[in-house]
């Protein structure tokens, strides 16, 4: 991947044709996986995630179990294919630490104290990365729970900021993630303005973190209403139960 | 694979007892919200490693020391040296840290003190580089906690940048492809000297540099960089809870301020090399 000569033309206009604040064309659809309790499948452009769970069930190995609550059990993967030098096979470092990450956004919202003794394991693969890959697996991550009907205080949606050729810019790809100066992923609960995931890679000044949070909670409040259209749309298409 | 920590069973009580003490403005250790605990730091104790410090604040105690080697660059920084930090969070430093391969722990701590030295742009890391495309200074940076007791991420990154400070590096020079070692040393030169702070949220009140009491019982925790001019390093959320987003900008100013603390403590312990300003 060459750098390009500028990541933001004259107009204005970003390296994929998009403004500072447009995020990429999104997909979300849930139930998208058989033998899991919940899955989904979410779309960020050349970003493409799936995420399953499974749960609450009995957790393994038991000595695992709390008295009070389920535990919450993430893996954020990425599959060997999804990046242009391919990925050696099994966790690596960065893997690991954005598994706890995302694990401890989910957390924030899961009634866990509704399953004590139970795991509740979240997975989720990313079968494509083009930038932002631990907040589309996030937010994949929220709709297979909801989808596994586990009872959550609020969706996580999520989405990085970052800074390119100078300017603050919603919903970095992966070119812009590389070559621009920061990279901010930012993960919501819109009902409590809240903050469940963040992290900065890179410099910016206070000024330009203040306004980058600011434009987060934007792309945040759009993909939400993605979120509950999608959830909708699967479960208004249930067939009545019969009597 | 992940797993969630298990809850204490004192904690609620604890909680309420620092949550009441904050909002007098007092801590249960005696300091108040915004103060870092005493700081030590010394330098160059160890003779095998190119480069050491040992860091307490309070009584959380990190060692970190440098060896430095030379080997091949990254394809795509060829003319660029290369550093890799490593963290180790050792059983003799508290009974919640068990013996084995670093977790996810002491991955996110070796992860988050190397962003901050990257991304905050400490080295020049193309003034590491012998022979462009072949032989580059390899820089190991391990980071081991001693004794924790809350916090071991802010005295992590100043153990890890005392350490690289006051490194003496063995010159090489490379004679018919192979490196060898001059006899010579040379420092490190700094470009810039950035700094964490950790914040504790409780309700709607935050404390930094929480101790292991503290930070048990937080209902949110955050790591905080920012460098010299005022510009923030490094962010990390690193534990379940949410962060109200109307702290953001008082957490944001309390963490220029506290580096800047830092900094100052550090200059007059750590002599520091400054790369010219381009």
């Amino acid at each position: 991947m060459e750098k390009p000569e500028r990541l933001i033309d004259e107009n204005g206009r970003r390296v994929d044709g998009r403004r500072f604040d447009e995020l990429r064309p999104i997909k979300m659809e849930i139930g998208i996986l058989d033998k899991s309790d919940g899955s989904a499948y979410v779309e960020f452009g050349g970003t493409k995630v799936i995420a399953a769970v499974f749960g609450p069930r009995e957790a393994h190995p038991r000595h695992l179990a709390l008295p009070d609550r389920a535990i919450l059990n993430c893996r954020y993967h990425m599959t060997s294919f999804s990046v242009e030098e391919r990925k050696p096979l099994g966790m690596t470092r960065r893997e690991v630490e954005l598994s706890k990450v995302i694990r401890e956004a989910l957390e924030t919202v899961t009634f866990l104290e509704e399953f004590p003794r139970a795991s509740i394991d979240v997975y989720i693969e990313v079968i494509q990365a083009d930038g932002g890959t631990r907040t589309t697996g996030l937010t994949a991550a929220s709709l297979a729970l909801a989808d596994a009907g586990i009872p959550m205080a609020d969706l996580v949606a999520a989405v990085a900021v970052g800074k390119v050729d100078g300017q603050l810019v919603l919903d970095l790809c992966d070119v812009e993630d590389k070559y621009g100066e920061a990279d901010m992923p930012v993960a919501m609960a819109p009902r409590f303005n809240s903050i469940v995931l963040l992290q900065l890679n890179g410099r910016m000044t206070p000024e330009e973190f203040r306004k980058g949070l600011a434009l987060a909670q934007k792309g945040v409040s759009e993909i939400y209403r993605l979120q509950r259209e999608a959830l909708k749309k699967k479960f208004s298409s249930v067939p009545p139960m019969e009597s | 694979m992940a797993l969630a920590p298990k809850r204490s069973l004192t904690a609620k009580i604890m909680r309420d007892k620092i949550y009441n003490l904050l909002l007098q403005g007092k801590r249960i250790d005696g300091r108040g919200p915004r103060d870092l605990r005493p700081m030590s730091i010394q330098t160059g104790l160890l003779a095998k490693a190119d480069g050491s410090a040992m860091v307490s604040m309070g009584s959380t105690k990190i060692l970190t020391g440098i060896k430095v080697e030379v080997g091949s660059p990254f394809s795509d920084r060829p003319d660029e040296g290369i550093f890799t930090v490593n963290a180790e969070l050792l059983p003799l430093a508290s009974t919640s840290f068990e013996p084995g391969p670093p977790d996810e722990r002491g991955i996110e701590l070796a992860r988050v003190v190397d962003r901050s030295i990257r991304e905050g742009g400490v080295l020049d890391l193309k003034k590491l580089c012998l022979v462009e495309g072949e032989k580059v200074y390899v820089i190991f940076i391990d980071v081991y906690v001693l004794d924790y007791d809350g916090n071991y991420f802010d005295p992590a990154l100043i153990s890890a940048l005392a350490a690289l400070a006051t490194a003496r590096i063995p010159r090489y020079e490379v004679v018919d492809g192979k490196p060898q070692k001059t006899g010579e040393y040379f420092a490190l030169e700094f470009s810039s000297l950035p700094f964490t702070v950790m914040i504790g949220v409780i309700g709607e009140k935050f404390l930094i540099d929480p101790q292991i009491e503290e930070e048990k019982v937080l209902d949110v925790s955050l790591i905080m960089g920012a460098d010299e001019k005022g510009n923030i390093t490094c962010v990390q959320k690193n534990s379940p809870g949410q962060v109200p987003l109307d702290l953001m900008d008082e957490i944001v100013e309390t963490v220029v301020e506290k580096t800047g603390e830092i900094r100052r403590r550090f200059l007059q312990e750590v002599p520091v090399k400054l790369a010219e300003q381009k």
